[in-house]
């Protein structure tokens, strides 16, 4: 069972996210290394994510796009600040053109921590809120998946 | 015009009001500020007394709030009293709880893959 408690500072634009997996630790930060299990969790099932270029050491760029309901492509990168492995990662994140390069110096900022935790792991995150473009973008993507979850809660009603 | 260039053109308005509204967010003075005029009873000169900054500055910064729509001024007597917007506040609050709703979307989905690993594998 995953538990998560989730702290939201309007003024200062952060979300901190807290979440226990019954997982080990080296589990749980594969699915952050490994770009094809990161792939299947980063983008919501209505907007997919591919990982074109995926290394994690410092200072590495690495691009992806979203893909959306029409085919429509989004790109965005990660720019790999410190890489502890297997416990700590921090990056800046944004949007890009479809050659990975950012469309705007303005980014998001994500720290993830890991903890051995009551026999799993516990997953640490800050996230500085994203510029305008990651937020449109952020947005969309958010809407969609708030709306996926409410029809699946009608499923289960039904 | 075109559908899509009427929903461009809409865009581009949206981007550059929530543009303003991140701008003005992104400094702690303005931060402070806002939360300083959530009453609506100082004016920018009141407000200017509660920092080393000089009024000009403080002004500037408060412009900078009015002009994304956080604030408003109102005139009383003499003074122009400024307050804050909860509307605003409440869009920002708004934008977060989607990033919230993204965030337990993809923990859901590591839980997932965690206790399953190999399910949607050959998708």
């Amino acid at each position: 069972m995953t538990v998560t408690t989730i702290d939201k500072d309007t003024e200062a634009l952060t979300l901190t996210l807290i979440a226990d997996f019954a997982a080990p630790l080296e589990a749980v930060w594969e699915l952050w290394a490994d770009p094809r299990k990161l792939e299947r969790w980063w983008g919501p099932p209505t907007y997919p994510a591919t990982f074109v270029e995926h290394d994690l050491t410092p200072g590495a760029l690495v691009t992806y796009f979203m893909t959306g309901p029409e085919g429509d492509k989004h790109y965005g990168w990660w720019k790999i600040g410190t890489v502890d492995a297997p416990r700590e990662l921090t990056l800046e994140d944004g949007f890009g053109d479809a050659d990975g390069r950012p469309l705007t110096d303005k980014t998001g900022q994500l720290r993830m921590r890991l903890f051995e935790h009551q026999g799993g792991t516990r997953m640490e995150l800050h996230d500085r809120f994203p510029t305008i473009e990651q937020m449109e973008e952020m947005l969309k993507m958010g809407m969609e998946e708030g709306l996926r979850e409410a029809v699946g809660q009608m499923d289960a009603l039904l | 015009m075109t559908i899509a260039d009427l929903i461009t053109y809409n865009q581009m308005v949206v981007d550059d009001e929530l543009d303003r509204l991140f701008h003005a967010l992104a400094d702690p003075t303005r931060r402070d500020l806002l939360r300083r005029s959530a009453d609506g009873e100082l004016s920018v000169s009141r407000l200017a007394d509660g920092y080393a900054m000089s009024f000009a500055a403080v002004q500037k910064h408060v412009a900078v709030l009015e002009r994304a729509g956080l604030v408003t001024k109102a005139r009383h007597g003499r003074e122009q009293l400024v307050r804050t917007d909860p509307v605003a506040i409440g869009r920002a609050r708004a934008a977060l709880d989607e990033l919230e709703a993204a965030w337990r979307g993809r923990v859901d989905r590591m839980a997932d893959l965690l206790t399953s690993p190999t399910r949607g594998e050959d998708r």
